[in-house]
């Protein structure tokens, strides 16, 4: 147990109750750090750990950021106002505000948010790029006695080795995995990487019943074409003719500039994917 | 009497009350044409400045201010009075009830309380009677209740327990999304969570039921226990005298110094005059209009004055903790906000529990002899201070921190808190999340509360139900529900001279009403 509490990551923040990071109310943990670089990234001060250059020091207009005598960026959380400046001015796609906390210091803000949950989901970031972390952090809450009820979840771009799966497999209730597409190459352009080793997370996830959901976040005119929506359906119902699949339609909120043009669908046409992956199988089909 | 004159002209002229409206308002002036009951001159004087205050129940009471009939008793005995037998038959079990609710009287001429009803009418539903006729005979009944009591106030308790009539309500209130009747749903750790769940995908249609905490309420007032009106828990068979408050906003505002003093000298002295006016106001009810010895509820046991109480409310708690934190130097520590504040509101509601605890009062036999405190949600003349215990509307600080610094309150508090939350209409899609907050809300002490969605129709404005769309051009046109304008004079601190023509009353009265 001692080795568990005292394991670390590097966490971007906390919701201590979150109605949309799976079944029922959960306390999401944040990671830091993501393997992909994707277009549509909704929180890209989460990509890279910070490499305190230092700009956002000068920047901030609450004093709540300094420099220690190791060159370090020192966040106060005391005295930060929260307006996220230091967000807007990081070049690095990262943020200040993150920090290394043991699993002991995470169990200390779950604790008292417990009764209202069901689970905890540790979301990023990428959660598998910290894996030995979160394989931590599930196994102390599955060893103490008033935590162990609450199911522990993994939100993750599904781009990692099936070796921190069978890691996690023994601790961890399911996961939710985003297929950003199911072609390669638009796959790659969009995110930068290969969605090979996404399609094999699905794949060994689904096997072991781990699998809670696939996410398919569509971009208007870039990852939505109606046969690619068509063949991703089949792909899906190949794995698990039953699954949980949410479409999401992209939003602007909070994503950076892109190279590629970047359009919201309507509501009528997450309704229209909806419908073509709907005809594929026998899905659970959210649409948001 | 010039004064009363003018004042019924006023009312029997004024084209924007409807009739109904007229015959209330005119009863309410003659009642107050009537002396006050005895007061000694410093309760009276704090009467007049509203530091304490009657909720505007008229001078001489003519009925208590909640009644709770013993509806079963009713049902399995009839009632003579109003000649009727006990009901065989489910359609019978309506009408009978339909007709009882017209006699049972209270400070808003309106029934607060219709029954358990999943309880009352479960025995009256035949196993091969199909869903679909379930729900039309109760969607008449809905109708008939919200046309015939058009009044916010009114209130039904369903649960703890599944059975198809409870099913069968939340399937009624998602497809009439009616204002009456509110809905309160009784939770133990054994309630289903698929009935929980049900009742959730209701609050996000119509912003009912309230949520209560069974296991609390049946340890302060046993099993036999109702809320009614806005969040008030009563004994059923019994109820409430009458509803006396203390503005704690008015009362730190007569008071010279901080916490400590506050709470030594000018808490026992408060509560005492609030104590008085309770029991002026009980003894006129008992011993001088006699309520108990002619209503036929008494006569023929359905109520029962050793179950009555009254309750004892304060209300602007968090406006008097943040004016005592100024005083004793702390002027950035805020209730909700500063661990010193929220420990500061909870000895203040500690502190006056003890004193309600220490003050006998006759005819209050539902509290063993004492009042019950209450945590009054406020009417529309509450211009500077927040409902009862809460957090100040907009200061609230994330659900967990709003839920950990009221919910110490809430077992202070047996007739009667409660809270509202809001959540983001993102959880429609998982209504599960909010089965997750009410079994944690509740175990962690809270006793009542419910949800606004940000995008629902229906909004709890201080504890009673308003459509959005009834408040838009009230002034101009008037109400069907008389809550809808007891909403838009709190929502945008109305002069409350503004008269409008409504169907649906929320007749706990505002001053002028």
């Amino acid at each position: 147990m001692a080795e568990l509490v005292e394991a670390s990551g590097l966490i971007t923040d906390f919701i201590e109750f979150s109605a949309v990071d799976g079944p029922g109310n959960r306390f999401v943990v944040f990671t830091q750090g993501c393997n992909l670089d994707c277009v549509a990234c909704h929180n890209p001060y989460t990509i890279n750990p910070c490499i305190d250059c230092g700009d956002c020091v000068v920047s901030c207009p609450s004093g709540a950021l300094s420099l220690d005598i190791a060159g370090k960026v020192l966040w106060d959380a005391d005295t930060c106002t929260g307006g996220d400046t230091c967000i807007d001015v990081c070049e690095y796609d990262s943020t200040p505000k993150a920090r290394t906390l043991a699993v002991a210091d995470v169990l200390t803000r779950l604790r008292p948010a417990a009764p209202f949950l069901s689970g905890v989901t540790v979301s990023g970031g990428e959660a598998t790029q910290q894996a030995g972390f979160v394989r931590a952090l599930f196994a102390a809450i599955k060893a103490d006695p008033k935590l162990s009820r609450l199911t522990c979840f993994v939100d993750s771009n599904g781009d990692t080795d099936s070796g921190d799966w069978d890691n996690l497999a023994d601790v961890m209730d399911a996961a939710m995995i985003d297929l950003k597409c199911l072609d390669d190459v638009i796959h790659r352009r969009i995110t930068g990487s290969s969605n090979a080793r996404v399609l094999d997370s699905i794949r060994l996830l689904a096997s072991r019943r781990q699998l809670y959901e696939v996410r398919l976040l569509l971009l208007a005119g870039v990852n939505d074409a109606d046969d690619l929506l068509a063949e991703t359906g089949r792909w899906l119902a190949s794995v698990d003719p039953r699954m949980r699949v949410k479409v999401i339609g992209y939003r602007h909120h909070g994503v950076r500039p892109s190279p590629i043009p970047l359009r919201e669908p309507s509501a009528e046409q997450r309704a229209h994917y909806a419908e073509i992956v709907r005809a594929q199988g026998d899905f659970e089909i959210v649409v948001v | 009497m010039d004064t009363f004159k003018a004042e019924a002209e006023r009312l029997v002229t004024d084209p924007a009350i409807g009739y109904d409206q007229k015959v209330r308002r005119l009863a309410g002036l003659a009642v107050s044409a009537l002396p006050y009951p005895s007061l000694s001159p410093l309760c009276a004087e704090a009467l007049d400045a509203r530091v304490i205050c009657d909720m505007f129940e008229g001078n001489r009471p003519i009925t208590p201010r909640y009644v709770l009939p013993d509806y079963a008793k009713a049902l399995r005995n009839g009632v003579r009075y109003l000649e009727l037998e006990p009901p065989t038959t489910l359609d019978d079990a309506l009408s009978f009830l339909t007709i009882l609710y017209t006699q049972v009287p209270s400070v808003t001429t309106y029934p607060v309380y219709l029954g358990d009803l999943d309880a009352l009418l479960e025995p009256f539903v035949p196993a091969d009677l199909p869903d679909v006729e379930l729900d039309a005979k109760l969607r008449r009944f809905w109708i008939q209740l919200d046309r015939l009591l058009p009044d916010a106030f009114v209130h039904a308790n369903v649960g703890p327990s599944d059975s198809r009539v409870v099913r069968s309500i939340w399937r009624v209130e998602r497809s009439l999304r009616q204002v009456v009747p509110n809905l309160t749903l009784k939770v133990t750790p054994d309630t289903p969570d698929d009935l929980i769940e049900d009742a959730v995908r209701t609050v996000f249609v119509t912003g009912k039921p309230h949520f209560v905490n069974h296991p609390m309420m049946v340890a302060d007032h046993g099993t036999d226990y109702a809320v009614v009106s806005c969040y008030n828990s009563l004994k059923t068979r019994g109820g409430a005298h009458s509803l006396v408050r203390l503005n704690l906003l008015e009362a730190v505002r007569r008071h010279v110094g901080g916490v400590d003093a506050f709470v030594t000298e000018a808490l026992p002295h408060w509560v005492e005059l609030t104590a008085e006016l309770g029991e002026a106001r009980i003894r006129s009810l008992v011993e001088d209009q006699k309520f108990f010895e002619t209503n036929f509820l008494a006569t023929e046991g359905l109520i029962d004055l050793d179950r009555f109480s009254l309750m004892f409310g304060i209300f602007g708690l968090a406006e008097c903790v943040n004016e005592l934190m100024v005083r004793d130097g702390q002027s950035d520590a805020r209730y909700g906000h500063d661990a010193a504040a929220n420990e500061v509101a909870w000895r203040l509601t500690r502190r006056i529990a003890e004193l309600v605890a220490e003050r006998p009062l006759p005819y209050c036999g539902g509290g063993g002899g004492f009042a019950y405190l209450h945590s009054q949600s406020g009417i529309d003349l509450d211009l500077d201070t927040t409902a009862g215990t809460r957090l100040p509307i907009g200061d609230e600080p994330g659900m967990l921190e709003h839920i950990s610094t009221v919910a110490p309150h809430h077992a202070l508090f047996p007739a009667g808190i409660s809270d509202i939350f809001h959540v983001e209409e993102t959880v429609q899609n998982n209504p599960r999340a909010m089965v997750d907050v009410i079994r944690g809300a509740l175990e962690v002490g809270m006793r009542d509360f419910t949800f606004n969605l940000d995008s629902n129709e229906f909004i709890r404005i201080t504890g009673y139900l308003v459509r959005k769309s009834d408040l838009i051009g009230i002034e101009e046109h008037g109400a069907r529900h008389s809550s809808d304008y007891l909403a838009a004079t709190a929502e945008v601190n109305h002069t409350v001279t503004t008269r409008a023509v409504k169907r649906v009353m929320a007749a706990e009265l505002s001053a002028g009403a």
